[in-house]
């Protein structure tokens, strides 16, 4: 990569914001109380950011709300000024922290189309020039003399964006635009990032969609709390970043099993003691990435004898719909006998195809034959989250080939 | 590694970023920003309403019809000045032009928060478009004042050339008003009720409704201190009445326009200070 130049450089930035203690907003105040210093409530949004994006790279900067991406990409974009450190950039740049900066809602498309061209970086000519094609992309040739006030929220995105793809800068500084729009509306960000990508621009995005980070970037800086937790490789960053971001939540959320016990019973000549997930290679896992190895386990302990209980657990959704179950009874009918004070250990391995979300375990041991005489049930006895970029809307993401193609006139198949 | 990369951009043809300031980047962009604010904001006040341009010129109108019926009919102080009703419209208008600047600046900044906190352009570019705006008003408005001047059979010499400096003085002091207010509000927010009561009161500070004849000797260079006052006697005698006294006479001497013309420039110079000083911190303190 040292072939190439760099197109932005930053270099040791730190980034204080003053939050004054008592806000000193009028003369009146000053005059007040002359001597009151202003104090200050100093917080520090970037420390020490130090990084290199090189002329034609995606560059992907991520992190949690609050952990100073955005005043990092503000900073970049000369909107703030930088306590400490060096900004260098090179070529013509264009920011958009926003979709449609400087729209007024009592103008028609026209004159807001100039307005925000010129508003980031296109000459008043250049913007002229590119409004048929602005017009054109963002279907609204109808509209065109409708003021932007009576415009719905979507034609208005589709306006600001269509602005967007048209500022031909040589780097690009882009924040959370994707947030905004339905799915079809993404897949045209979608394209339009491929499109700049293979024009070879410089690209920074701040995002929270790992998704997007691992389609497009080619490097990804994470950031947590105004530091730089991890820089380069985007698979591993947005790894570390859902990482980070469950580990945390499922601290918070350590009272969610506790309130499905309730429902726990059984006769109590056996019960579940523990249960846990881990890797085959008996790493724990708190939280299980998408398409993950991972074994389930739980301890069973006996308090009087039982002759060959069967033993299952059940798999529920947030929404408490049960998605997997599995028994020893389909398995193997004899588990054999048990005596008081003895404890026996459940074992399951799956290749974790859930898609993202939260899961609920509910375990149950019973005595074998009718299958009503239940020494144990636990719902919601362990609950996990499934990490992943692939929403799909589906429960499951079944391992799967997908093709499509042509079929040619003739061959039938 | 970063050393290298600097020197790596550097050789490249790399500039530095050093922050928002008052004045940054390709001039030519500022004067685009500038104008497109400026011009599209003067069109939202015309166009935006059916009737927009009759309410805009309405308000001069209307004022001009109760003053001249007050100092006119019930109180005979217009009737000694020479064309009165096109040089009390010309007052109106001057003033209005300047209220609209200093006025419109006070808020400009918070107006115009959304491109503040989103986009790197020159700071300076907010109290300027705001000056545009009311010049063009003001350039639309002046027809109003040729018609005046037409009916009241007002002369056409070449006298009016000297018109051109007195205006120039006038957007020289505006502009350095309206940067020193518009950054001055950011962090004070009392700006805002205090400068309207110095616009209320300053209307009458400037020989407008009155003339300067009618001041007392003494008074007269205190009153011409204000440069505003010295445009607008300057125009009158220029324009209008070259019999009535130029703003040098006024004042008691050409020396003493020293005054006048010396605030002005201490005010842009002090406006331009404030602003330049405020412009990195204005994303911040909003």
């Amino acid at each position: 990569m040292s072939g190439r130049t760099p197109a932005i450089v930053v270099d040791g930035v730190t980034k204080h914001f003053r939050r004054p203690e008592e806000q000193m907003h009028t003369f009146k105040e000053r005059a007040l109380h002359p001597f009151r210093g202003r104090n200050f409530d100093q917080f520090t949004a970037v420390r020490d950011a130090t990084f290199t994006v090189e002329e034609g790279e995606f560059f992907g900067i991520v992190g949690r709300n609050g952990s100073g991406k955005s005043t990092l990409l503000k900073l970049m974009a000369g909107i703030y000024q930088a306590n400490d450190g060096e900004i260098w950039t090179r070529g013509r740049m264009s920011t958009f922290i926003e979709l449609g900066v400087g729209f007024n809602p009592d103008l028609a498309a026209r004159d807001n189309v100039i307005l925000n061209g010129i508003m980031l970086g296109l000459t008043p000519r250049e913007a002229r020039e590119r409004y048929e094609r602005v017009i054109e992309f963002a279907e609204l040739q109808e509209y065109e003399t409708v003021k932007l006030k009576n415009y719905s929220s979507g034609m208005h995105v589709r306006l600001a964006f269509a602005v967007m793809i048209q500022v031909d800068a040589d780097v690009l500084l882009i924040d959370e635009v994707l947030a905004v729009g339905d799915a079809s509306f993404q897949q045209k960000c979608y394209d339009q990032f491929n499109r700049l990508r293979d024009e070879a621009k410089t690209i920074v995005l701040v995002t929270h969609d790992m998704g997007a980070v691992r389609r497009f970037c080619d490097r990804a800086m994470l950031m947590e709390r105004g530091v730089t937790v991890r820089e380069g490789d985007p698979i591993l960053v947005g790894e570390h970043y859902l990482d980070m971001n469950f580990h945390n939540d499922s601290a918070q959320d350590d009272g969610i099993p506790e309130s499905a016990s309730r429902d726990r019973f059984g006769d109590g000549s056996a019960r579940f003691t523990q249960m846990w997930f881990q890797t085959p290679d008996g790493e724990p896992l708190e939280v299980i990435p998408q398409g993950q190895e991972t074994m389930l386990k739980a301890t069973v302990e006996f308090y009087s004898d039982v002759e060959d209980p069967a033993v299952g657990i059940t798999i529920e959704s947030a929404d408490h719909r049960p998605v997997f179950a599995t028994s020893t009874v389909w398995t193997a009918e004899r588990t054999g006998g048990f005596s008081a004070g003895e404890h026996a250990r459940l074992s399951i391995r799956f290749a974790n195809q859930l898609t993202p979300g939260r899961y609920f375990v509910t375990p149950t041991v019973s005595r074998r034959g009718s299958g009503q005489e239940i020494c144990d049930r636990y719902p919601g006895m362990t609950t996990f989250l499934v990490t992943g970029t692939r929403e799909t809307g589906g429960i499951v993401d079944l391992e799967h080939d997908l093709t499509f193609d042509l079929v040619e006139e003739g061959v039938s198949t | 590694m970063s050393v290298v990369d600097i020197e790596r951009i550097r050789a490249a043809g790399g500039q530095r970023m050093y922050g928002p300031s008052a004045l940054t980047g390709d001039w030519r962009r500022a004067a685009a920003l500038t104008w497109t604010l400026a011009y599209l904001e003067f069109r939202l006040r015309f166009f935006g309403t059916v009737l927009g341009y009759i309410w805009q010129l309405g308000r001069p109108l209307l004022m001009f019809g109760v003053y001249y019926v007050v100092f006119v009919e019930i109180l005979p102080i217009g009737n000694d000045v020479k064309y009165y009703p096109p040089t009390l419209l010309t007052g109106i208008m001057l003033f209005q032009f300047f209220g609209e600047c200093t006025g419109g600046s006070v808020g400009a900044v918070l107006a115009r928060e959304n491109l503040v906190r989103k986009i790197h352009f020159p700071r300076i570019v907010i109290p300027l478009s705001v000056v545009v705006s009311a010049g063009l008003v003001l350039a639309v408005n002046s027809v109003a004042i040729a018609v005046f001047m037409v009916i009241g059979h007002v002369p056409v010499t070449l006298n009016w050339l000297v018109a051109i400096p007195a205006i120039a003085m006038m957007l020289v002091y505006v502009t350095g008003l309206a940067m020193l207010l518009s950054a001055l509000f950011v962090r004070y927010r009392d700006v805002q009720p205090i400068w309207d009561v110095v616009l209320q009161a300053s209307f009458y500070a400037i020989p407008i409704i009155y003339s300067i004849e009618r001041v007392p000797g003494w008074a007269r260079p205190i009153v011409m201190s204000n440069p505003m006052s010295a445009v607008v006697q300057q125009i009158r005698h220029s324009v209008f009445d070259p019999a009535s006294p130029s703003a040098a006479d006024a004042i008691g001497g050409a020396p003493l326009l020293a005054i006048p013309i010396g605030i002005t420039f201490v005010v842009f110079g002090l406006g331009f200070y404030v602003f330049n000083r405020m412009a990195p911190e204005v994303a911040e303190e909003l």
